[in-house]
């Protein structure tokens, strides 16, 4: 208690201090919106996580080049794919170091084991290290690698064949995800040998730009620049995640000069920070999708001539206004506009309620009675889902269709719509990889309908498209069939497409260099501070 | 003495297995599971669904998964985080020091504040200043701890500067974490300017969970001293010619503190549970927090773990208020 009542008399002493004290290193502060998982990129798939875990320490074998979902080589040089598409042979990178702590200090560099390592412990239940840290590697499964991978072999210390079952056109971009993270072999031999293999998801070694150098749960964590990063030292020499949930809180030390960068900004704070000389807003549209999918499996659902009646029937403007406050962009096709193979020839559905009124005549539907699932959380594809589904409800009745609003607690709602209970349903999807597979055959492909597929839609047509593009490794060509599908899609309208939210990076103006991210990754590779 | 304390310390044994039961029941009655919460809208096959819940352990029977956790509790082990996976008895050691020291803090700036207002408002019955505090303690008592935390911020951070938005210790300042008390530990460092940053740090934060508190504690003050000031002892005294301010704080308020340290148990066992809205309002590491986020999570060995941790914590309070009721009335020591 005294100390307490000490440090409270001495506090009224030094209020008029300056908010931050000087820092003698140059340290960018980022207020990260959550404390991450741990920093194994293979457990999770939360941005918060990854952000904190394989952006900063790890490298991959393909990289995303910074701000654009375009591959450029990384740990591998360069790479040489079979005519079959189903053999990709890596070149791997020389005289790339690993990090060094406190209990491990690499002997040799980044080499072929590294990467057998770190693709078999997710792939392999008998590798030592599968069940160490009791990982669920939700990635790697989720990209159906295990299906996928045939085996991975080591030629040489620098050269790694993967061989496929399939020919699977966005391997490139699926290694260049952050689940495909390059772990050092030796690293966890030496804690395996210790006996606490744990630590090596704890304590991160990576060849990564920055250096893992503590975390404090919850509160923040701290990285140093790595000296010896093959690509050059970073321009900062540390780098602090300063963990603050909420976005008020964000805003307030972002304005108070506490931290330089914040993620997800308040829709509502938008226009104030637009004006504001203290922050540089900076903006792109988020390679994602909000959509409303019908359970194509349940009548009237399951009639398309239903469906386009009830898309032309929702007023999307009003959504954007309302839902995305202006933060948003009206979705005419499954993927977004940034994404190469983007449909723009496609037309809308209009707004036409009078037209779909008659259409739902002509379908013989009278006062249907149907229901809206809302998600109860947000996501940055849908910040208000029970205001987007109060909206449409309202614009259906217009037509003369009366829907009920049903929502369940996150985890209720994936699984019951996963099992198809729903009528209709309001979710969404961020890109991964920057591919159209990632959107097109992950959410309306057959294989997807009893997975992520809302919409329980399995049209051959479209899926025959999608999975001749798969095979298909000319771009060219891979356009013209994604193109294709975006017809059929548009067509067939097993969702309403709503919006692509815009995404906004609120930095202070003495940040250099920051680049907003599609893939909605915050990397701090190649920022500086001005002094 | 001695069988007073064993007797309270008794009763807390079915009180520990009471809350490992409900706990559980409670944690697996909430809809979905932690695999499915980790897959989110990614999904999962149901395969894979399958081996993960046989992999968690949680394709057994209820009854064997409780039993099994009962077994591992007694002996000391409450499991790993499903999410974090690091032992849940870590994590909680972790972010207990920041719920402590925040708690600490607070209800002594509560009792500072709280017990002289209390004991100027029944002194001073029926003014002015009664009615003041009355006023300032009930709007405490009712104000949304959400919107008074954002407000002082706005306020005393945002448009002063006079302290920092959130968080523990200044950024740019690195240091160690030795005992995880920053107060403690920023005296420890050599770094220049922990301290201070510290302090600050904990000013606006305490502030706020401390209003309810302070509240509380100056009506059940001001209650207690009024019942006390009528007894007959204090007119005695009085007329016995001692000075006012020696009946008031020798003979009146010690009789009054009995009710006002049982109030003080209390909000300090609810102080130590967690403040979840403030902690995260001010980006504070503490265990209501973590709780939450694990509850969202599905993570059931921490919940679990962590409700029994402080549930642990509460209960030792409380047996300490309880002994300190009988050191200080003996009368209630020597009740059967």
């Amino acid at each position: 208690m005294r100390t307490c009542l000490f440090g409270i008399a001495t506090s009224l002493l030094l209020v008029t201090a300056t908010a931050t004290l000087p820092a003698q290193a140059k340290t960018l502060v980022f207020c990260s919106e959550g404390s991450p998982e741990g920093f194994n990129a293979a457990f999770s798939t939360a941005n918060t996580t990854l952000d904190a875990s394989s952006r900063p320490l790890f490298n991959r074998l393909v990289e995303f080049k910074r701000g654009t979902t375009e591959t450029e080589p990384g740990l591998a040089e360069r790479w040489d794919i079979s005519e079959d598409g189903r053999t990709y042979t890596f070149h791997l990178r020389k005289g790339v170091k690993f990090h060094s702590n406190d209990r491990f200090a690499p002997t040799r560099d980044f080499n072929a084991d590294d990467v057998i390592w770190s693709f078999e412990r997710q792939w392999k239940s008998d590798h030592p290290f599968h069940e160490v840290s009791s990982g669920t590697f939700m990635f790697f499964n989720s990209m159906s690698m295990p299906d996928l991978l045939e085996s991975i072999e080591k030629v040489d210390d620098h050269t790694v064949v993967f061989r496929l079952t399939r020919s699977e056109a966005p391997m490139i971009a699926d290694l260049a995800m952050d689940f495909a993270s390059i772990y050092s072999a030796e690293y966890a031999d030496a804690m395996m040998t210790a006996g606490t293999p744990d630590v090596v998801d704890q304590e991160p070694i990576g060849t990564g730009p920055f250096v893992f150098k503590g975390y404090q749960k919850d509160t923040q964590i701290r990285y140093e620049a790595f000296d010896a990063y093959w690509k050059g030292r970073a321009p900062l020499d540390r780098l602090v995640y300063t963990i603050t949930p909420d976005a008020s809180v964000r805003h307030a030390k972002l304005k108070a000069g506490e931290c330089h960068v914040m993620p997800y900004p308040n829709p509502a704070d938008i226009q104030v920070m637009k004006t504001d000389p203290e922050i540089n807003l900076m903006s792109q549209e988020g390679l994602n999708i909000g959509y409303l999918a019908y359970n194509t499996e349940k009548p009237p659902f399951d009639n398309p001539k239903v469906r386009k009646a009830l898309n032309m029937a929702i007023d999307k403007d009003a959504i954007i206004k309302a839902v995305y406050e202006g933060a948003g962009k009206v979705a005419k096709n499954p993927i977004p506009p940034t994404m190469w193979s983007y449909n723009n020839a496609v037309a809308d559905d209009p707004y036409d309620p009078e037209a779909a009124k008659t259409m739902l005549e002509d379908a013989g539907i009278r006062d249907l009675k149907t229901s809206i699932w809302a998600m109860p959380v947000q996501r940055p594809y849908n910040p208000n889902a029970r205001r987007m589904a109060e909206i449409i409800q309202a614009n259906w009745r217009t037509v003369g269709v009366e829907a009920e609003i049903v929502s369940y607690e996150w985890g209720e709602y994936l699984k019951r719509t996963k099992d198809g209970e729903h009528d209709t349903v309001l979710l969404g999807w961020t890109g991964g990889n920057g591919d159209p597979d990632n959107f097109l055959a992950v959410l309306l492909g057959c294989d997807a309908v009893n997975g992520v597929n809302r919409a329980r839609w399995c049209y051959k047509p479209f899926d025959d498209l999608i999975q001749r593009a798969k095979v298909v490794t000319d771009v060219t060509q891979r356009t013209a069939l994604y193109k294709e599908a975006q017809v059929v899609f548009k067509d067939q309208a097993p969702w309403a497409t709503i919006a692509h939210s815009v995404w906004y990076q609120p930095v202070r103006p003495e940040v250099r260099n920051f680049k907003i991210d599609p893939l909605g990754k915050h990397l701090f590779y190649g920022v500086d501070l001005e002094e | 003495m001695i069988s007073f304390v064993l007797r309270r310390a008794l009763l807390v044994i079915p009180a520990f297995i009471g809350v490992t039961l409900l706990t559980f029941a409670l944690v697996h009655l909430i809809p979905g599971d932690p695999v499915l919460m980790l897959a989110g809208e990614r999904g999962i096959s149901v395969e894979r669904h399958a081996e993960l819940m046989t992999q968690l352990g949680l394709d057994q029977p209820l009854w064997l998964q409780y039993a099994t956790y009962l077994g591992n509790a007694i002996q000391g082990n409450l499991g790993k985080s499903i999410v974090t996976h690091r032992p849940v008895t870590e994590e909680f050691l972790t972010l207990f020091p920041a719920t402590l020291e925040l708690s600490f803090c607070a209800i002594t700036f509560a009792i500072l504040l709280g017990i002289p207002a209390g004991v100027l408002a029944a002194v001073k019955r029926g003014t002015i200043l009664d009615h003041g505090v009355m006023v300032v303690s009930l709007t405490g008592y009712s104000m949304p701890i959400f919107w008074w935390g954002l407000l002082l911020i706005m306020l005393v951070s945002g448009i002063l500067g006079w302290t920092p938005v959130s968080g523990r210790m200044d950024p740019t300042i690195w240091m160690d974490s030795v005992t995880g008390f920053m107060l403690i530990d920023s005296l420890l460092t050599k770094e220049p300017g922990a301290f201070s940053s510290a302090i600050r740090h904990l000013i606006l934060p305490s502030l706020v969970v401390g209003t309810i508190p302070l509240a509380v504690i100056a009506r059940m003050t001001r209650s207690a001293m009024l019942e006390v000031l009528g007894e007959d002892y204090v007119r005695t005294a009085r007329a016995k010619g001692v000075s006012p301010l020696k009946v008031v704080m020798v003979h009146a308020l010690r009789n009054a503190l009995i009710p006002v340290i049982t109030v003080i148990g209390l909000q300090t066992g609810v102080l130590l549970a967690g403040a979840i809205l403030t902690e995260t309002i001010f980006a504070w590491p503490g265990v209501g927090k973590w709780l939450v986020e694990s509850i969202g999570r599905r993570d059931y060995p921490a919940v679990q773990g962590g409700i029994l941790l402080i549930a642990t914590v509460v209960i030792l309070v409380n047996l300490l208020v309880d002994v300190l009721y009988g050191v200080v009335n003996p009368r209630i020591r020597y009740r059967r």
